[in-house]
């Protein structure tokens, strides 16, 4: 079992924004050039995606609940870079980052937050609920903590049909409270699934701080020695240390079928949601200490140009692709149309979808 | 034909789709090893082994989602509660995430998913036992319910619901376990939404669910022999999706209408069925459709009383009367 220091949300973040210890490890060492370009462009990618979605609602075009990700990318970045065939993620409802970092389109998602039936769920699933399952993306939940359970469920299932994979599912700090995560660690670690249930730590469950939230001996991830399972804390400020942590716990996944919980420390800088006006609950100067000394893609930028991966030029390039790219997005959505009212009813029941002398079912089922 | 309990033709229904389809697997509390709370999965973990066959903790929430994500990628779980009851510690996982996903995602991921066990009062086990949770849950759209009587019933919607691409939530009946009814051996399924008239009749339909038909026929017998009252009996069998063509065709027979179910009155299947018939069949009718169904309250304990609570054939006779009065 890993026993790593133990460390404090607060305390991980005095450590100096210098150059990353884990540049040289093994699983970062072997990224070329072309690939650390790629990495960084796909944080910028979520970075501008999804402060173009504040302009969006704003206009007031996206409706609901606007969780963003800005702060958190190299979370997303970090752990999605490294999956393969058979790795699979879940998450709650800030998932635009985990969205991007598999590959779903800027077009798909935009269009969702705006309801459009070109979205990705077609206008039925909102911000909260993107899915992507041709890419092994299973959600985008809205019940905190609720896909915990599934993440087991996923897990278990790629055990059962023998494959060599695992299953990321991503929470926030504030579900480590709920119950069905509870229950999920301790399926996971009877059944020795291969799962990596991943905190992202961004120090506030909604506008409760931690600290008035959560009993902690240290930090939330030691929870995990209760179920006998592996853990380990991680400084989501830095893309490398996501990287070089969580190849570990693929490794164990992948070798041993064995759960991890990662805790991996990050922040926010918008309020919880849209809806959030995030006056009460902490201090502007944190915020601005944040985006000044730990922003993940400017310590990430800072990284590459020192190690000549990066130009200033070429970093302005991809930036600028970004945003052309958001942009495009907002006019597609714009441009494309709403669900129709036939609409409304399809997509419940896979039988009724595809009602033949096949299926099982017959009658009624959706009423007047 | 072969005679065999209710409980034998719902082990036959799993042993059947456990050989037919490698990616079932049973799960639940107490289903393998201990051989099922209920003896339902009696003898299975011996024939198909225990990747097959898997004990859960009493942990309804994590198991049943696990059951959900698993089938999400191709897994067909047959997830044992060992009562309905306990599935309203898991609602989120069964509602939320089975009722939903399909529709959030756009129809990209499908749950193929059985969660099964008893739903019924009349145990002598008090309310938290004893819930009878099919209207609630087949409110939901996302979600199918169906609700076997007989053993015949008992296998062919259990084989349905396993092969089915929806979430299927199959609710059985403790007092049922041990009645006998002929089941063939050889596959068939009973097709979600096909109701089945268990007793033809001119003079007043009964429409029920679950244990409530067989009230139901035991009160038909009574109509007949003491009032000379012909009774057709319409047993649903799947709540959701409903035959409506069905329940309707014999009220245009009959033209008086009495509803029974287990639940209790408020909101229960019967309101819908009641709705249904006034709307498509209003000029059928030529008197008002009367209901008859648990008496609206907690499940008592006291079991002289809970048989009183829960419909009987002397409550549905006393009813029909009025119908036909």
């Amino acid at each position: 079992m890993a026993t790593p220091a133990v460390l404090t949300h607060p305390e991980s973040l005095k450590r100096p924004a210098g150059p990353s210890e884990y540049a040289k490890h093994p699983i970062n060492a072997a990224l070329s050039k072309e690939d650390k370009i790629e990495l960084y462009r796909k944080m910028a990618r979520i970075r501008h995606f999804e402060q173009r979605c504040i302009r969006v609602y704003q206009q007031g075009k996206i409706g609901g609940f606007l969780h963003l990700y800005v702060g958190q990318e190299a979370v997303a970045a970090g752990t999605i870079s490294l999956l393969g065939k058979h790795d699979h993620l879940i998450t709650g409802y800030r998932d635009h980052g985990h969205g991007l970092m598999v590959g779903m389109g800027m077009n798909e998602c935009m269009a969702e937050l705006t309801g459009k039936a070109t979205g990705c769920s077609q206008g039925k699933g909102g911000s909260m609920h993107y899915f992507a399952p041709d890419k092994n993306y299973w959600g985008g939940h809205g019940i905190v903590g609720g896909q915990a359970p599934l993440g087991t469920g996923l897990a278990y299932a790629v055990k059962y049909l023998g494959h060599k994979g695992s299953c990321l599912a991503y929470m926030g700090d504030g579900a480590v409270n709920q119950g069905a995560v509870h229950e999920a660690y301790n399926l996971a670690a009877l059944w020795d699934l291969p799962i990596i249930f991943v905190i992202e730590n961004n120090g506030y469950s909604m506008g409760t701080s931690q600290e008035r939230s959560s009993a902690h001996p240290g930090c939330l991830a030691k929870r995990a020695e209760g179920y006998g399972m592996a853990w380990d804390v991680v400084n989501g400020h830095d893309v490398y240390e996501v990287r070089a942590k969580t190849s570990a716990a693929l490794k164990r996944a992948h070798e041993e079928s064995k759960p991890t919980v990662l805790e991996i420390f990050t922040y926010r800088y918008y309020g919880h949601s849209m809806a959030d006006p995030d006056k009460t609950y902490r201090d502007k100067e944190e915020i601005k200490e944040y985006r000044e000394q730990k922003d993940p893609v400017l310590l990430f930028e800072k990284e590459l140009l020192a190690e000549k991966v990066l130009t200033p030029e070429l970093s302005q390039a991809i930036n600028e692709a970004a945003m052309a790219e958001a942009d495009q997005a907002a006019a597609f959505a714009d441009a494309s149309p709403d669900p129709t009212v036939a609409d409304i009813t399809k997509n419940i029941y896979w039988e009724e979808d595809h009602r033949g002398p096949q299926t099982t079912s017959r009658g009624t089922i959706i009423f007047e | 034909m072969p005679v065999i309990t209710y409980r034998e033709a719902l082990r036959a229904a799993m042993r059947e789709e456990l050989q037919r389809d490698e990616k079932v697997v049973l799960m639940g509390e107490e289903v393998a090893q201990f051989n099922g709370a209920y003896k339902v999965t009696e003898g299975l973990l011996k024939e198909f082994g225990p990747k097959r066959v898997v004990d859960t903790p009493i942990s309804e929430a994590g198991f049943i989602g696990l059951g959900i994500g698993a089938s999400m990628l191709g897994i067909r779980p047959v997830m044992e509660l060992m009562f309905w009851s306990f599935s309203y510690v898991a609602f989120d996982q069964i509602v939320n995430n089975a009722g939903n996903i399909r529709y959030m995602s756009g129809g990209l991921i499908n749950c193929p998913i059985v969660i099964r066990g008893p739903a019924n009062g009349g145990t002598n086990v008090g309310a938290t036992h004893s819930h009878t949770p099919e209207a609630i849950l087949a409110s939901h759209p996302g979600i199918k319910v169906v609700c076997p009587a007989t053993p015949y019933d008992a296998k062919g919607l259990m084989k349905a619901a396993i092969r089915d691409n929806d979430p299927v939530y199959v609710m059985e009946n403790t007092i049922l376990y041990n009645d006998k009814g002929e089941v063939p051996d050889e596959d068939y399924i009973v097709p979600l939404g096909v109701a089945d008239v268990k007793r033809t009749g001119e003079d007043l339909t009964i429409v029920a669910h679950g244990r409530a038909v067989i009230t139901s026929l035991k009160a038909a017998e009574i109509l007949e022999k003491e009032h000379g009252v012909s009774v057709e009996v319409v047993d649903l069998r799947s709540i959701r999706p409903l035959d409506e063509a069905t329940v309707l065709q014999s009220v245009r027979k009959t033209h008086r209408v009495l509803l029974v179910e287990e639940n209790k009155p408020f909101c229960g299947v019967d309101a819908q069925v009641a709705y249904l018939i006034q709307s498509k069949a209003f000029d059928e009718l030529d008197a008002p459709i009367h209901r008859v169904s648990s008496i609206d309250a907690p499940q008592i304990y006291c079991k002289r009383l809970e048989d009183q609570q829960l419909p009987n054939a002397q409550r549905v006779v006393a009813e029909a009367l009025k119908v036909l009065a």
